[in-house]
Parts: C-alpha cells; structure tokens; sequence
C-alpha cells in the first residue's frame, strides 16, 4: 500500500492527466459531477455524492451511433468510432462501482453493447472510501461496503493523506504510472487505515437507512408484488419527471433517435426513464398507459424482474441519489417501507 | 474563424413574412426589380401572429444566423389584430434572448404592407449588412447542423 | 399544524370534502411528499412544516377531475398558482375547498447540506408555531445549528407577501421574510456584456440533465401533452445532445408560462442541479412590467393575462437593441 499527501493529489491528477483523460469529481456552479480534469477545474473530493452517477462515462447520456450524409443523391453512412484510448476515473464510490456492475451484467452479456464494452475495456477507475456517509445511504443493504471500494484502485483520505492500494492488474499499471509521487505505507498507517474502516461501520449502523430489510423482493415476488393495491396509493405525488433515473447509477433504458441536421442524419441513442410518456411507445401504442403502471415499473424491475435475471442480485445500490433529488420525496426506501408495513398489517 | 474564411462567409438569414402584407411585399420588390440578397429565405407563413417563438429557435438551431419577421402594419393586419399579439411576443423574447448574451440585431421585426415593396428590400439588404458584421451564429446553433 | 389536522377531520366528517390534499410525514426528518388523505385515520400521519414546500396547486388539476370536493392546504404563494389555474378553467373551484395555511418560510435541505451538516436524524425550530429563529440540527456527527432564514429557499427572501388570493378559510399565521428585491439578481445578469451573459447561462444550463422536473412541477405548465414530449420533434425530451437543447428547452418553456407565471419558484426547488431557473421566468416578469405595465399572474382569476391583451400604442421590439 502506497500514500500521497493531500497537496500533492493536484500533482497526481496532472501525472495522470498527461497519459491518458482524467474524470473525477469537478465542482461546476456549486454542484459536483464527474467531468474530464482540466488545469483550472475545481476538483471536489469532500462531496460524498455527484448530482448524476459516474455511469455516464461509460454510458453517456446521448451518444451518436452513426452519421448519414448525404452528397449529390449519394449517401454515406460513418459509424462513430469505439474509445480506444485509456481513461481513468478517480473518486468513485463504493455504490458507483456497484452500479457499473450492474450495468455489466446488461450491456457485456450477448449481444455485447461494444460501445459500452469499450469504455469499460479502456477504463480504470480509483474508487475512494466514504469517510463520512450520509442518512440518506442505504449502501450497506445491498452488501456493499462504503469503507472498501472495490475497484482497479482503493484509496482512504486517512487525515491529510490519502492511501493508495491498487487492487486488480488495470491498478497495478496505473499505480506503476504515478509510482514517483507515492511513498510506502508503514505498519503504524496500516492500523490508522483499519481504524478508519471500523470508524466507518460504526457510523453507517446509526444511519437510519442501514437497517432497512428486503424481505420479499426478490426475482420471484412478481405475483405478489405487481396487483398490490398499494402501487395506486404510492405513485399519487410522483410528477413523472425523469430525475430519479437520470441520476440513478443503475437505471440502464434508453431510447435510440434520429436528428435531421440538415445534411442527413445522426442516429445516436440517449437515456430514457421509463418515468415519461413515450417510454417504449411503438405503433400500436404504450405498454404502459398510466403513471401508476410506469411508478410500478421502475421499482418491479429494480428489485423483481432484474433479480428475476442475474442470479438475484439487485439493480439498486443503495446511493440514495433519489432519496435526495425527488420533487416529491418519494423514493424507492419509501416503496420497500410502504410494503412491510402492508405485510405486517395482514 | 480565420480571416480567409470570413471572406467566404455567407450568412442564412431566414425571413417570416405574412401571406398578406409582407409576402405581397416581397413579391413586389421582385416585379419591380429591386435586388435584396440572395442570402434571404422566404417562410411564408399565414400572419405574423403565426410566427410562434420556436420557429425562431429552430431557424438558429438549424443554421440560420439571423431571423426577421415580417408582417402587416399595426392597425392593417389581415385578421385585424394577430400582428398586435406578434409585437408583444417578438419583443419578450428578444429580451430574452438579450438577457442570454445573443448579439443584439440577429432578431428583427419589420412592418411591410404590400405596397411597400422599395421598405421589403431596403430593410432585407440593411438587415444582411447587419449578419454580415455580427458574424455566423455560434451561440444558438445545433452542433450537428455545423459540420 | 393540529388545528389543521383537526379541521380536515371536522371536513371529512361532515361531508363537506370527501379527501384532504395536504403532506404525509416522511421516514427522514426533512422529506414529507404531498398526499390524498380520506379518513380520520390517515390523517394522522398529515404533517405541516418548514419542508412542505411543494405548490399543491399543481396536484389539483388532477384532484378536481375526480368524484367529490377537494380540501387543499395553500400557503400564500400557492394561492396565485390556483387563480391562475382557474382563469385557464385547469381546476374546478366548485370543487375545491381551500384552507389558506400560515408560511414563514420554506427550508431547503439542500441549503442545509451545503453547509456541510449531514448524516441528519432529527431537525427542530420547523414548525411553523415554533417561536424559533435558529433550526437545530441532531447529526450522527453531532449537534448543528443554522440560522432559520440562511436556509430558507431563494423564493422565500423575495416573498410576494403573507396574503392568501383565494381562500374559503384561513388557519394560522404567516411570517414577513422578504428581505431581497426581487429583480436585482435580474438587473446584475442585465448588467454584463453579451459575452458575460452567454457565459453564466452557458455554465448554469451546462448542468441540465432534461429530467423535465421544472416542467412537470409547474403549475403552469399544464399542457396535457408537451411539444417536447412529441416524438416527431427531433429536440424532444431526453436527448441532451449539446449545449443548444438545453437553452431551447428553457427559453422555450419560460416563454410559454410568461405572464402565467406566477414566480411561485417550483422550478428552481426541484432541480436536482440546482440551476436557478427562476431567473428566466423572472426576466420575462419584469419585461412585462416594464413594458407593459405591472401584472402579477394569479393576483387574481380574471383579468387577461399581458400575452392575451395588447393596447395599439406597444413598443415595438426593436426596443430591444435601441435600450442598449
């Protein structure tokens, strides 16, 4: 294990900037969201929580697919090329990096989303411990452990310091990289960081979140779940807006468009919620025609249909991004609550 | 922009003119062989009030680096008082896109009856003159309609 | 925030209302969500603090469609949205029963956050009876305070005043928290240069993510069907391609709720990106005051709105430019 101190991580950054693009954490209008590093950015570790997940460095928000041009009644049709160059993102969270695994788990299986492939073969990301989690975190339920990232790279801001531990093959290179900038850790700091670790647990079990139990959600539930009548009482202040899937690190739907430049088109794919009217809508119509049927969908498919799918586990990380963002403070705590006490009730 | 390509620059300018008045105009200053730029695309659309403030987004979303619109004079609108509705919305929203930092003079609005076929072409060769000095539209444009 | 409770049940039981619109406790110590209420039972978990801060107005649309009489809680700022919403025939006044509800002030969590308090259990000094000026805020980092008003959301220092519009009665008592004029963050934007201007809007709604929150929380904005929702309008909705849509998205919007806006600062509370939205409806406010003569939307359900009205002596716009 390696340590740097805090006012050499600008160095590390330009180090790191120099060989290949660098996102991290960047303060723009006094709100945080992982962005390519620039000399003069505003680089913000102590924020626990970007606005929007890290997943759109791997999954854009809009992307182009392909662009048609059109030339004296001849067409040409140029596909956008995949990320062939080496990238590293630095600050995710223990959360993040689940929900990168979530997102694996849909675009890496067959067919093999190659855009999507290509950022994750070229990526390497630092995932950095949460030293002080919020009430709204709920990590710890779906077995992710805030103390210890696991990423290419684990790092600890331990006091002034940050300790540096790389943990796959991708870290190990990285860390060969800045190998100048970093000093071994001694046996003393190796205790420091264990008393950290057990600093965080202990606050993450005062949370108020920590302790909430998923008891009947499971890939199996869809009959019990899906004509509860409870879902018309639950959606009733959603607003339908798209805020708790644009920030969500897991919410995985999007929507392929075309846009008429003038010249011909640009076919690119772009996020959608399946919070909005025209989610999946084709000719005949919408599967879902009302907005307890699109509230109902997001939370079956988080906690019934995805599990149902990859081997039980969850697509939700327990961010508590939508705990925060939502117009209506709803979220999706407030949905698994909702159910036990239903259930109790019986 | 380097200096060779300002040479070859070439604004779009995209003119909404109504059926009535203003379309009428234009017509005329063709008959009368009055030259205005070639530069001018002509929308026709039925009366100034049709003109809704996304036509003009979409003209600069699109390429165009100036809009003008054209309609009847106060008091000789067609529908008798579309073109007083058209006044108050054209003049919110070139406020607003003031307030944004779009160069001033990209926007304009121009009263043309159909008799005024000498005020269609003064106003469209001042009106390029003008595009010309600001320049191409670069901060309400769509990328993808650049390349 | 008992009188009130009381009330409702007083209401429901005599049959003048069949469902109470109000807020529902939330399970952390900031977040109630806007609820139906239609017993005595589930009234108790009705709650009315500094956090409530959603415009139930917006949610009466939907509430007088359906069967029954509808009591709705209103603070001062929400009753101009329903003038509004009635002069547009959105909601049924017939159909409603309005109790117009003290306000002094709403908190913004965000606010709090900001600050660098978290890991919050427990916050007190937010009710509305409570004779406080400082909120105190119980942390599993420890014991925090933070003046009431430093937390109060921007919308709050500019208050349109402390009376209801529109009311059929009138419980508690509201607070003056003016303490900004509205217009001078608009006058400091109309101050810089083009390229100053384009720079601060370009950083502000660089950040935009299109969730359509501003949009869908407004209750001017109660169009059935969006023209951004339309998928034959290739600037629609989601994408956020480039810096253009954005700007289009929120110019466009702005315009249509101009002179039906009733700067109730929905749009800035729900934003996830914390851009001050306000500041275009606002723009448009004070142009119309300016040239136009002062209107405020929802002052009352009559009088026709500056967009629908003109007189033959307007300016024209090319006042724009000669202003300089």
């Amino acid at each position: 294990m390696y340590k740097i101190k805090r006012e050499n991580l600008s160095a590390l950054f330009q180090l790191i900037a120099e060989k290949q693009e660098l996102y991290l954490p960047i303060k723009v209008a006094e709100q945080v969201n992982f962005a390519p590093w620039i000399q003069e950015c505003v680089v913000d570790l102590d924020t626990l929580k970007s606005v929007k997940s890290p997943k759109d460095i791997f999954f854009p928000q809009s992307e182009n697919l392909y662009t048609v041009t059109q030339k004296n009644k001849k067409y040409t049709i140029k596909q956008e090329e995949l990320q062939k160059q080496n990238f590293v993102v630095f600050g995710m969270k223990a959360c993040d990096v689940q929900g990168v695994k979530v997102l694996d788990q849909v675009f890496l299986v067959k067919p093999i989303d190659t855009f999507y492939a290509a950022r994750r073969e070229h990526g390497t990301i630092v995932a950095m411990a949460c030293n002080e989690p919020e009430e709204s975190c709920f990590c710890k339920v779906f077995s992710v452990d805030c103390a210890n990232p696991l990423a290419d790279v684990a790092v600890w801001m331990v006091e002034d310091e940050m300790y540096w531990k790389a943990v796959t093959e991708k870290g190990e290179k990285l860390t060969e990289q800045v190998k100048e900038l970093l000093n071994q850790t001694s046996d003393a700091e190796q205790s420091k960081l264990e008393t950290l670790k057990e600093n965080i647990h202990n606050i993450v079990e005062k949370l108020p979140y920590m302790n909430l139990s998923l008891e009947g959600w499971d890939g199996n539930a869809t009959e019990k779940k899906f004509d509860s009548p409870l879902w018309d009482e639950l959606y009733k202040p959603c607003l339908a807006c798209g805020t708790c899937t644009f920030v969500c690190p897991t919410c995985q739907c999007y929507d392929i468009k075309d846009y008429d430049t003038g010249k011909g088109i640009q076919r690119y794919r772009c996020w959608d919620s399946c919070m909005y009217s025209d989610f999946t809508m084709m000719a005949h119509g919408n599967n879902r025609t009302s907005q307890m049927q699109r509230f109902r969908q997001r939370f079956m498919h988080k906690l019934v249909y995805y599990p149902a799918n990859n081997n039980g586990m969850y697509s939700c990380v327990g961010c508590g991004r939508c705990v925060d963002k939502c117009p209506a403070s709803l979220n999706i705590v407030k949905v698994i609550k909702a159910f036990h006490k239903e259930e109790d009730n019986k | 922009m380097s200096i060779e390509n300002k040479e070859e620059f070439r604004p779009k300018i995209v003119a909404f003119c109504c059926n009535w008045c203003s379309y009428a105009g234009a017509d005329l200053a063709g008959s009368s062989r009055l030259n205005y730029p070639a530069d001018v695309k002509i929308i026709r659309v039925p009366c100034s009030c049709r003109v809704n403030p996304m036509f003009i987004l979409r003209a600069f979303e699109k390429g165009a680096d100036g809009v003008i619109m054209c309609g009847c004079h106060p008091g000789d609108c067609h529908y008798s008082t579309g073109n007083y509705y058209a006044r108050r919305r054209m003049t919110l929203l070139f406020s607003m896109l003031d307030y944004i930092g779009v160069e001033n003079g990209r926007t304009r609005v121009e009263w043309v009856s159909a008799a005024e076929g000498v005020k269609f072409s003064t106003t469209m060769n001042e009106f390029v003159e003008k595009i010309y000095s600001l320049g191409e539209n670069v901060r309400l444009g769509d990328l993808r309609c650049k390349n | 925030m008992q009188e009130l409770v009381n009330r409702a049940k007083e209401l429901l039981a005599d049959g003048t209302v069949t469902r109470v619109l109000g807020w529902k406790s939330g399970d952390l110590a900031y977040n109630p969500e806007p609820a139906y209420f239609e017993t005595a039972e589930e009234l108790d978990n009705f709650v009315y603090n500094g956090f409530c801060g959603a415009n139930l107005s917006k949610y009466m649309i939907k509430a007088s469609k359906l069967e029954g009489k509808t009591l709705v809680f209103l603070k001062p700022c929400d009753t101009y949205s329903f003038n509004q919403l009635i002069k547009e025939h959105r909601v049924d006044r017939e159909k409603t029963y309005i109790i117009g509800i003290g306000c002094k002030g709403k908190l913004d969590i965000e606010k709090i956050k900001k600050m660098g308090i978290k890991g919050i259990e427990t916050i007190s000094g937010i009710n509305t009876e409570d004779d406080t000026e400082v909120l105190t805020i119980q942390t599993v980092y420890g014991e925090k305070t933070c003046k009431y008003s430093d937390a109060m959301f921007e919308r709050c220092h500019v208050c349109k005043g402390k009376e209801h519009k529109i009311h059929d009665e009138l419980i508690g008592e509201s607070k003056d928290t003016k303490d900004k004029e509205r217009f001078e963050e608009i006058e400091k934007i109309e101050a810089m240069s083009p390229e100053e201007k384009f720079a601060f809007f370009q950083n502000e709604l660089s950040k935009c993510i299109r969730c359509n929150a501003c949009r869908n929380v407004c209750p001017a904005c109660s169009c059935l069907k969006c023209v951004f929702d339309s998928n034959k309008f290739d600037s629609q909705q989601k994408a956020n391609v480039d810096s253009f849509e954005e700007k289009m998205f929120h110019i466009i919007r702005a315009f249509h709720v101009a002179g039906r806006c009733t700067d109730c600062g929905e749009c800035s509370r729900v934003c996830p990106q914390g851009i001050p939205l306000h500041l275009f409806n606002r723009k448009f406010i004070k142009d119309i005051n300016e040239f136009y003569g002062d209107f405020q939307a929802g002052e009352d359900a009559e009088t026709n709105g500056p967009l629908t009205s003109f007189t033959f002596e307007d300016v024209e716009p090319s006042v724009v430019s000669e202003r300089g």
